[in-house]
Protein backbone atom coordinates (compact mmCIF):
# COMPACT_ATOMS: atom_id res chain seq x y z
CA UNK A 1 0.00 0.00 0.00
CA UNK A 2 2.96 2.26 1.01
CA UNK A 3 4.03 2.30 -2.79
CA UNK A 4 0.82 2.74 -4.40
CA UNK A 5 2.01 6.75 -5.01
CA UNK A 6 5.03 5.79 -6.63
CA UNK A 7 2.84 3.17 -8.53
CA UNK A 8 1.04 6.25 -9.88
CA UNK A 9 3.73 8.19 -10.67
CA UNK A 10 5.43 5.97 -12.35
CA UNK A 11 2.59 5.07 -14.22
CA UNK A 12 2.53 8.69 -15.23
CA UNK A 13 4.67 8.40 -17.97
CA UNK A 14 3.66 7.18 -21.03
CA UNK A 15 7.33 5.71 -22.07
CA UNK A 16 6.91 3.63 -18.54
CA UNK A 17 3.35 2.48 -19.64
CA UNK A 18 4.93 1.67 -22.68
CA UNK A 19 7.64 -0.15 -21.14
CA UNK A 20 5.08 -2.35 -18.78
CA UNK A 21 3.05 -3.10 -22.14
CA UNK A 22 6.30 -4.36 -23.26
CA UNK A 23 6.94 -5.96 -20.60
CA UNK A 24 4.27 -8.05 -20.47
CA UNK A 25 4.94 -10.17 -23.23
CA UNK A 26 7.59 -11.37 -21.23
CA UNK A 27 11.55 -11.10 -19.86
CA UNK A 28 13.65 -8.76 -21.86
CA UNK A 29 16.85 -6.84 -21.63
CA UNK A 30 17.42 -2.98 -21.89
CA UNK A 31 19.26 -2.95 -25.21
CA UNK A 32 16.27 -5.01 -26.07
CA UNK A 33 13.75 -2.79 -24.76
CA UNK A 34 15.57 0.62 -26.54
CA UNK A 35 15.21 -0.13 -29.66
CA UNK A 36 11.26 0.13 -30.46
CA UNK A 37 11.36 3.56 -27.99
CA UNK A 38 14.50 5.27 -29.97
CA UNK A 39 15.95 6.28 -26.76
CA UNK A 40 19.10 5.72 -25.51
CA UNK A 41 19.98 2.80 -22.92
CA UNK A 42 20.89 5.35 -20.26
CA UNK A 43 17.27 7.01 -20.79
CA UNK A 44 15.66 3.83 -20.36
CA UNK A 45 17.67 2.33 -17.96
CA UNK A 46 16.47 5.58 -16.03
CA UNK A 47 12.93 4.87 -16.79
CA UNK A 48 13.68 1.36 -15.30
CA UNK A 49 14.82 2.44 -12.08
CA UNK A 50 11.70 4.12 -11.67
CA UNK A 51 9.45 1.35 -12.39
CA UNK A 52 11.68 -1.07 -10.51
CA UNK A 53 11.58 1.79 -7.49
CA UNK A 54 7.63 1.71 -7.40
CA UNK A 55 7.77 -2.11 -7.04
CA UNK A 56 6.37 -2.67 -10.79
CA UNK A 57 9.37 -4.65 -12.39
CA UNK A 58 12.31 -7.05 -11.21
CA UNK A 59 15.70 -6.66 -12.56
CA UNK A 60 18.43 -9.49 -11.91
CA UNK A 61 21.58 -9.86 -13.21
CA UNK A 62 22.73 -12.47 -15.71
CA UNK A 63 26.70 -11.94 -16.60
CA UNK A 64 26.54 -8.22 -17.95
CA UNK A 65 23.18 -8.26 -18.76
CA UNK A 66 20.04 -6.94 -16.40
CA UNK A 67 17.02 -8.37 -17.27
CA UNK A 68 14.05 -7.35 -16.43
CA UNK A 69 10.43 -8.42 -15.72
CA UNK A 70 6.77 -7.63 -14.62
CA UNK A 71 6.57 -7.70 -10.79
CA UNK A 72 3.18 -9.90 -10.41
CA UNK A 73 2.99 -8.14 -6.93
CA UNK A 74 3.23 -4.91 -7.78
CA UNK A 75 0.98 -5.26 -10.52
CA UNK A 76 -1.68 -6.97 -8.59
CA UNK A 77 -1.18 -4.09 -6.08
CA UNK A 78 -2.84 -1.70 -8.52
CA UNK A 79 -5.34 -3.84 -9.97
CA UNK A 80 -6.42 -4.39 -6.53
CA UNK A 81 -6.76 -0.59 -6.16
CA UNK A 82 -8.99 -0.63 -9.47
CA UNK A 83 -11.03 -2.94 -8.11
CA UNK A 84 -11.64 -0.88 -4.76
CA UNK A 85 -12.43 1.81 -6.86
CA UNK A 86 -15.26 0.00 -9.03
CA UNK A 87 -16.59 -1.27 -5.63
CA UNK A 88 -17.64 2.08 -4.45
CA UNK A 89 -18.90 3.33 -7.70
CA UNK A 90 -20.87 0.29 -8.34
CA UNK A 91 -22.22 0.35 -5.01
CA UNK A 92 -24.18 3.78 -6.11
CA UNK A 93 -24.97 2.17 -9.50
CA UNK A 94 -26.76 -0.78 -8.08
CA UNK A 95 -28.75 1.26 -5.14
CA UNK A 96 -29.61 3.78 -9.09
CA UNK A 97 -30.94 0.14 -10.45
CA UNK A 98 -33.25 0.15 -7.37
CA UNK A 99 -34.10 3.72 -7.73
CA UNK A 100 -35.05 4.00 -11.33
CA UNK A 101 -36.98 0.76 -10.52
CA UNK A 102 -39.08 2.73 -8.51
CA UNK A 103 -39.08 5.87 -10.88
CA UNK A 104 -40.54 4.07 -13.80
CA UNK A 105 -44.41 4.66 -14.04
CA UNK A 106 -43.80 8.24 -12.99
CA UNK A 107 -41.47 8.70 -15.73
CA UNK A 108 -44.10 6.93 -17.92
CA UNK A 109 -47.05 9.34 -17.07
CA UNK A 110 -44.35 12.56 -18.06
CA UNK A 111 -43.96 11.01 -21.34
CA UNK B 1 -21.13 -10.07 -12.67
CA UNK B 2 -19.76 -6.54 -13.06
CA UNK B 3 -21.63 -4.04 -14.77
CA UNK B 4 -19.23 -1.49 -14.24
CA UNK B 5 -16.34 -0.40 -16.45
CA UNK B 6 -13.35 1.89 -15.62
CA UNK B 7 -10.75 2.83 -17.67
CA UNK B 8 -7.93 5.18 -17.80
CA UNK B 9 -7.34 6.39 -21.37
CA UNK B 10 -4.66 8.89 -22.57
CA UNK B 11 -2.49 10.79 -19.78
CA UNK B 12 -5.75 12.34 -17.82
CA UNK B 13 -9.20 10.95 -18.66
CA UNK B 14 -10.94 8.04 -16.41
CA UNK B 15 -13.84 6.33 -18.52
CA UNK B 16 -17.13 4.44 -16.82
CA UNK B 17 -19.44 2.78 -18.52
CA UNK B 18 -22.51 1.53 -17.25
CA UNK B 19 -25.87 0.05 -17.92
CA UNK B 20 -29.17 0.74 -16.84
CA UNK B 21 -32.75 -1.35 -16.97
CA UNK B 22 -34.51 2.16 -17.74
CA UNK B 23 -34.77 4.86 -20.39
CA UNK B 24 -32.74 7.40 -20.60
CA UNK B 25 -35.34 9.97 -19.46
CA UNK B 26 -35.20 8.61 -16.38
CA UNK B 27 -31.55 7.71 -16.08
CA UNK B 28 -31.02 11.80 -16.56
CA UNK B 29 -33.54 12.82 -14.21
CA UNK B 30 -32.01 10.41 -11.24
CA UNK B 31 -28.45 12.34 -11.91
CA UNK B 32 -30.24 16.02 -12.16
CA UNK B 33 -32.97 16.03 -9.57
CA UNK B 34 -31.53 17.01 -5.70
CA UNK B 35 -34.38 14.52 -4.38
CA UNK B 36 -33.20 11.52 -6.58
CA UNK B 37 -29.40 12.03 -6.35
CA UNK B 38 -29.87 12.18 -2.18
CA UNK B 39 -30.96 8.41 -2.69
CA UNK B 40 -28.25 6.62 -4.62
CA UNK B 41 -25.36 8.65 -4.88
CA UNK B 42 -23.66 8.05 -1.45
CA UNK B 43 -20.44 5.91 -1.64
CA UNK B 44 -20.02 3.57 0.63
CA UNK B 45 -22.48 2.01 3.06
CA UNK B 46 -23.29 4.21 5.91
CA UNK B 47 -22.77 7.35 4.01
CA UNK B 48 -25.94 10.02 3.56
CA UNK B 49 -26.23 13.11 1.57
CA UNK B 50 -28.02 15.66 4.05
CA UNK B 51 -27.28 18.53 1.91
CA UNK B 52 -27.57 18.27 -2.15
CA UNK B 53 -27.88 21.62 -4.90
CA UNK B 54 -28.29 20.85 -8.16
CA UNK B 55 -29.17 23.69 -10.80
CA UNK B 56 -29.55 21.69 -14.09
CA UNK B 57 -29.10 24.44 -16.37
CA UNK B 58 -25.79 25.97 -17.96
CA UNK B 59 -24.07 28.10 -14.93
CA UNK B 60 -26.40 26.56 -12.57
CA UNK B 61 -24.34 24.99 -9.28
CA UNK B 62 -23.49 21.87 -8.01
CA UNK B 63 -23.10 21.20 -4.51
CA UNK B 64 -23.38 17.74 -2.62
CA UNK B 65 -22.37 17.19 1.16
CA UNK B 66 -21.54 13.75 2.50
CA UNK B 67 -21.45 13.01 5.72
CA UNK B 68 -20.69 9.38 7.80
CA UNK B 69 -23.24 10.51 10.80
CA UNK B 70 -20.19 10.30 12.89
CA UNK B 71 -19.14 13.87 12.48
CA UNK B 72 -17.40 12.62 9.17
CA UNK B 73 -17.83 14.20 6.07
CA UNK B 74 -16.93 16.21 2.61
CA UNK B 75 -18.50 18.25 0.12
CA UNK B 76 -18.06 18.47 -3.35
CA UNK B 77 -18.74 21.98 -5.29
CA UNK B 78 -19.07 22.10 -9.58
CA UNK B 79 -20.75 24.14 -12.21
CA UNK B 80 -23.02 22.81 -15.19
CA UNK B 81 -21.90 23.65 -18.55
CA UNK B 82 -23.64 22.37 -20.79
CA UNK B 83 -27.07 19.76 -21.23
CA UNK B 84 -28.79 18.25 -23.55
CA UNK B 85 -31.93 16.86 -22.15
CA UNK B 86 -31.61 12.99 -21.49
CA UNK B 87 -28.89 12.45 -23.30
CA UNK B 88 -25.64 14.59 -22.11
CA UNK B 89 -24.59 16.63 -19.70
CA UNK B 90 -21.07 18.38 -19.00
CA UNK B 91 -20.13 19.97 -15.71
CA UNK B 92 -17.32 20.82 -13.60
CA UNK B 93 -16.97 19.25 -10.00
CA UNK B 94 -13.89 19.64 -7.32
CA UNK B 95 -14.08 17.58 -4.00
CA UNK B 96 -13.38 19.78 -0.95
CA UNK B 97 -11.20 17.91 1.60
CA UNK B 98 -11.40 20.56 2.98
CA UNK B 99 -8.63 22.07 0.66
CA UNK B 100 -10.37 22.10 -3.12
CA UNK B 101 -8.89 19.27 -5.68
CA UNK B 102 -8.32 20.58 -9.28
CA UNK B 103 -11.37 20.48 -11.59
CA UNK B 104 -12.41 17.53 -12.78
CA UNK B 105 -14.05 18.15 -16.31
CA UNK B 106 -16.70 15.61 -16.56
CA UNK B 107 -18.78 14.67 -19.83
CA UNK B 108 -21.56 12.02 -19.40
CA UNK B 109 -23.69 10.67 -22.11
CA UNK B 110 -26.66 8.25 -21.60
CA UNK B 111 -27.55 6.03 -25.16
CA UNK B 112 -30.61 4.36 -25.59
CA UNK B 113 -29.52 0.47 -25.57
CA UNK B 114 -32.31 -1.63 -26.22
CA UNK B 115 -35.12 -1.04 -23.55
CA UNK B 116 -32.59 0.67 -21.36
CA UNK B 117 -29.65 2.92 -21.35
CA UNK B 118 -25.63 3.12 -22.06
CA UNK B 119 -24.48 5.55 -19.64
CA UNK B 120 -20.77 7.05 -20.20
CA UNK B 121 -18.83 8.90 -17.86
CA UNK B 122 -15.70 10.53 -19.31
CA UNK B 123 -13.69 12.47 -16.63
CA UNK B 124 -10.53 14.70 -17.53
CA UNK B 125 -8.18 15.71 -15.19
CA UNK B 126 -5.43 18.71 -15.60
CA UNK B 127 -2.85 16.31 -15.62
CA UNK B 128 -1.38 12.95 -14.77
CA UNK B 129 -0.87 13.40 -11.88
CA UNK B 130 -3.62 15.16 -10.17
CA UNK B 131 -5.54 11.87 -11.67
CA UNK B 132 -2.54 9.59 -10.09
CA UNK B 133 -4.15 11.44 -6.63
CA UNK B 134 -7.77 10.93 -7.75
CA UNK B 135 -7.15 7.46 -8.13
CA UNK B 136 -5.60 7.03 -4.84
CA UNK B 137 -8.04 9.47 -2.74
CA UNK B 138 -10.64 6.42 -4.71
CA UNK B 139 -8.72 3.66 -2.91
CA UNK B 140 -9.32 5.43 0.39
CA UNK B 141 -12.87 6.06 -0.32
CA UNK B 142 -12.57 2.44 -1.15
CA UNK B 143 -11.20 1.57 1.80
CA UNK B 144 -12.89 3.57 4.42
CA UNK B 145 -15.98 1.35 2.78
CA UNK B 146 -14.42 -1.44 4.31
CA UNK B 147 -13.90 0.05 7.87
CA UNK B 148 -17.26 1.12 8.02
CA UNK B 149 -17.99 -2.52 7.43
CA UNK B 150 -15.77 -3.67 10.03
CA UNK B 151 -17.30 -1.50 12.96
CA UNK B 152 -20.66 -3.26 11.82
CA UNK B 153 -19.07 -6.24 12.87
CA UNK B 154 -17.44 -5.87 16.12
Amino acid sequence: MHTLDNSFAALADPTRRAILARLALGETTVMELAKPFDMTQPAISRHLKVLEGAGLIIRRVEGTKRPCRLAPAGIAEIDQWLAMLRDAMSKNYDRLDALLATMKPENDQQL
Amino acid sequence: MSKLTLKTEGDTHIVAKRRFAAPPQAVYRAHTDASLIQQWMLGPDGWTMPVCVCEPKPGGRIRYEWSNGKGGGFYLTGEFIELTPHSRIVHVERMHLPDPTPDNHVETTFEPDGAGTLMTMRMTLPDAETRAAMLSSGMEQGMEASYVRLENMI
